[in-house]
């Protein structure tokens, strides 16, 4: 069956903590070549087909509950259903 | 006028594009470029003002700052005029003169053992309703900077909350975040959270009331205020990097095109988010660091960035002092470098801080910053004369007399008008509704009263906030006021307690400020504390509404002659308006927060019974009074009539009745009358410890009356036998009517309440129907999965 994925990352305007938080516990571990991390999160979700209207589903699904559409943005892409 | 407004709503705010940078220069050579003031909030009286405060028009970072401090949120432009009856009040509270009073960040008051105690209560409504989570998160944080401005350590928070109907659709999300935004910021800072209130009205279902209040400690000598005196001092930003975030937030959302902001929620291309999302672990290091920067005594003058951000906090800090300041934009480290100067003045960054240093402490204060992981970088100083310059890439943006910016902004006499229907509402008296007759309709009436949302259990709310951390919470809810011990040798503490009753202030404005102050003054007192300062938060609809101007004018003269009558200073506050929806406002809400002293805390008073045969005493008087009562919401949807009688001699009496009996040790329990009225106050009294209760109201009153009415200036206490002697001499010498109305029972064979002749209930049937709304409305969200820190929360289902 195919599967979508969902990235869903904080915009760029906003400020991460965590990605902040693990930048920051990356320079203390000498790993000094990252000018700067953003963490986001990632869904797969498992769909019976990949129609038109079942992806625009999965970006309502996104919008309402895998993302909060005030400070954060997402990408909806299909991969290859195994 | 030669000047227009820029029209189109979704135009790019600035008259230059991000290549070209606006300076004082190019303002001079081009008076007739259009600006788009009307867009940033500005009237156009407003604008023209700035052209004749600077002889030109101003740059795009001056129309920005100006356009922000001159919003209603930082220039009080509606309210300013009234809010001065505050501070003709005497400042002194019982205990002396207040060590620093309304015009600072926050009010300081000496609590005796040469210590001082700082609060104040802030409003973020507005975020709050955009983006639940993080507008509450950030309410909290920008309230702890507020207090630890003042040079004292926070030591406690409380929250103050207002909600739609619980079964209206959009509660869920909203509440469900507001509380966890509260919790997960207080929390990861390590702050208690030890109380406040949450109610529920209509009014409140398209714009939540978070009012957020902080509590602060510190030593006499160490108080600390903000100024920037001192030609060649430098000015150090500190604390997080500044990005995108809540920009036009103040300017935009606390004002009237709320609804219409570029908030994300209309779908429109908005270029930056006017949420900001916060960080409580940088705010713990911020706070751990500034307090170290005082101890050193590397700090001459200190403001935090709260909303506003630079604009405020250069231009306070530089009329607050003796001279003019410089500072150098692009000094400022940024989390986004394509960020263009008007918008690093208007960011609303959380977790910053803006010092003023000596040349010599320089170096040190840095090597603190360092320790903490806080950066921090020099980005301008205090010069002679008297103009703020803000300069960007070595062109001058910003040339302007910062007190114009600061604190000479407009003021309005807004015209009050008292609304024609007042006298139709209050004519609308509760009172005449059908009343439960029999013992079985009393009955049924008080389970369903404990059931309101209102009255029922906020256990929900409260098991979500870490209430013991820190280790010097004495009182917590379900008390009535949280307490906190401040000396750990001599166990002196403060009792902080808010409240607010907005269908009280529906119904007569001026009594129902009295009537929260009166009642925040009991909740202290009943704690066993001495009320010492008063901080208020007032949420009203629109000022260009007459009928809101006329309740917030009314509100503010009760609170004055209220706080005037029980002797008590207001110490500072905040005013929230365009608190609507459409065009209905909220109920009005003016939230008053008091403070008080208990000498030693391990005299403090809880409201709850504990002991079979301790006596149960009723203080104060009972009148007919059911208008804007819980009882006349829960059982007859009906808001209208008179609120209850205000008698500030008797409020008056009765605090000093209770704190001088828990001082003197006579008081077993000791809870405050109010919502839901004597019986809902027993109710909460028994099912603490679960014991019951065997009383017999008094012969000749309207069962109705007795049990529901929620008559101000009352208290329940518990009286071991061999102190009751005490104790009625005590209420005898204060003048409190008192009576002795029944006796704690026991678990045998259940703990029960009964009302002689009338009916009885056991425990376990009232908590069943007390604890289980919250959690139902909430759809099982009461097992509350964890929550990531400072993360972002998914919009919630």
């Amino acid at each position: 069956m195919p599967r979508v994925v969902v990235d869903v990352m904080p915009k760029d305007e906003i400020l991460d903590p965590q990605g902040r938080a693990v930048h920051g516990a990356l320079r203390r571990l000498g790993f000094d070549g990252v000018a700067d991390v953003r963490q986001g999160k990632r869904f797969e979700l498992t769909i019976d087909d990949v129609s038109h209207e079942a992806l625009a589903e999965v970006r309502r699904i996104a919008e309402t509950l895998l993302s909060n559409p005030v400070i954060e943005s997402f990408a909806v892409r299909v991969e290859d259903g195994r | 006028m030669g000047v227009r407004p820029v029209s189109q709503a979704s135009v790019a705010f600035w008259p230059m594009t991000d290549r070209h940078v606006d300076t004082v220069e190019l303002a001079a050579a081009s008076p007739d470029l259009p600006q788009p003031w009307a867009e940033l909030g500005l009237r156009d009286d407003e604008y023209e003002r700035i052209r004749t405060i600077l002889g030109r028009r101003p740059t795009g970072c001056e129309l920005a700052m100006y356009s922000v401090m001159w919003s209603e949120h930082c220039s009080y432009k509606s309210s300013r005029v009234h809010l001065r009856r505050f501070a003709e009040l005497p400042q002194e509270t019982p205990l002396g003169k207040t060590l620093a009073g309304i015009g600072e960040n926050a009010g300081v008051i000496d609590i005796g053992q040469g210590w001082a105690v700082t609060f104040k209560m802030e409003s973020h409504n507005h975020p709050s309703y955009v983006e639940p989570y993080q507008g509450a998160a950030t309410g909290v944080g920008g309230i702890v900077r507020d207090i630890l401005a003042m040079g004292a350590r926070p030591v406690a928070v409380m929250d103050s909350l207002r909600f739609g109907p619980l079964d209206a659709p959009d509660t869920v999300r909203v509440m469900t975040g507001i509380v966890a935004g509260v919790g997960g910021y207080g929390n990861c800072l390590g702050l208690p959270n030890i109380g406040g209130e949450v109610a529920f009205d209509e009014t409140y279902a398209g714009n939540p009331l978070v009012n957020a209040l902080c509590v602060g400690v510190l030593r006499h000598e160490q108080l600390h205020t903000a100024h920037a005196s001192g030609a060649g001092n430098l000015v150090l930003l500190y604390g997080a990097r500044t990005g995108g975030d809540g920009i036009g937030g103040v300017s935009v959302l606390a004002s009237e095109t709320f609804t219409t902001a570029g908030d994300g929620l209309s779908g429109g291309p908005t270029k930056r988010p006017s949420v900001q999302v916060g960080d409580p672990f940088m705010e713990k290091l911020l706070i751990e660091c500034t307090l170290e920067l005082f101890a050193e005594g590397l700090v001459s003058g200190i403001q935090d960035l709260g909303g506003a951000g630079l604009s405020c906090a250069t231009s306070e800090l530089a009329s607050a002092g003796d001279g003019g300041m410089r500072v150098r934009l692009d000094q400022v480290p940024l989390r986004d470098s394509s960020l263009a100067p008007e918008e690093i003045l208007m960011s609303e960054s959380q977790e910053r801080m803006m010092a003023v240093v000596e040349p010599q402490h320089v170096e040190r204060f840095l090597a603190v910053c360092a320790r903490w992981e806080v950066e921090a970088t020099v980005v301008g100083e205090v010069t002679t004369g008297n103009r703020l310059v803000v300069s960007w890439s070595e062109q001058t943006v910003v040339d302007v007399p910062p007190r114009t910016v600061a604190h000479d902004g407009p003021a309005y006499e807004r015209p009050i008008a008292r609304p024609a229907e007042q006298d139709a509402l209050q004519a609308d008296a509760a009172e005449r509704l059908p009343r439960p007759r029999t013992g079985a309709e009393l009955r049924a009436t008080l389970l369903r009263m404990v059931a309101s949302p209102s009255c029922a259990d906020k256990s929900w709310v409260t098991n979500q906030y870490d209430r013991y951390v820190r280790g010097n919470t004495v009182l917590a809810p379900p008390a009535d006021a949280g307490v906190v011990r401040v000396d750990e040798q001599t166990g002196l503490g403060v009792a902080v307690a808010t409240d607010g009753n907005g269908r009280f202030a529906r119904l007569d404005p001026y009594a129902g400020a009295q009537l929260a102050l009166a009642e925040a003054c009991r909740n202290v007192a009943v704690s066993g504390a001495r009320p010492l300062a008063v901080t208020d938060c007032l949420n009203f609809g629109s000022p260009e509404d007459q009928a809101v101007m006329w309740q917030f004018e009314r509100a503010v003269q009760g609170l004055t002659d209220g706080c005037r009558a029980l002797g008590l200073p207001v110490t500072g506050g905040n005013v929230s308006f365009y608190n609507q929806t459409g065009d209905t406002p909220i109920l009005p809400t003016p939230v008053v927060g008091v403070l008080g002293v208990l000498p030693d805390v391990a005299r403090r008073v809880t409201p709850h019974f504990r002991f079979a045969g301790q006596a149960i005493w009723s203080l104060g008087d009972t009148r007919d009074e059911l208008s804007g009562s819980q009882w006349a919401l829960v059982e007859h949807g009906h808001l209208g009539g008179l609120p209850p009688v205000v008698d500030l001699r008797a409020e008056r009496a009765l605090v000093e009745l209770l704190w001088q009996s828990a001082d003197a040790g006579v008081l077993a329990a000791a809870h405050d009358v109010s919502d839901g009225g004597l019986v809902l106050t027993l109710v909460e009294s028994c099912l603490r410890h679960g014991v019951g209760a065997c009383v017999r109201l008094p012969a000749g009153v309207d069962p109705t009356v007795a049990l529901f009415a929620e008559s101000a200036g009352r208290a329940v206490v518990a009286v071991a036998p061999a102190d009751e002697q005490r104790f009625a001499e005590l209420a005898a010498a204060h003048a409190v009517p008192c009576a002795r109305i029944g006796v704690v029972t026991g678990a045998d064979p259940e703990p029960t309440i009964l009302l002689e002749d009338l009916f009885s209930v056991s425990l376990a049937e009232l908590r069943t129907a007390w604890e289980a709304t919250l959690p139902a409305a909430m759809h099982g969200e009461a097992t509350a999965r964890p929550r990531r820190a400072g993360g972002s929360e998914p919009a919630a289902v």
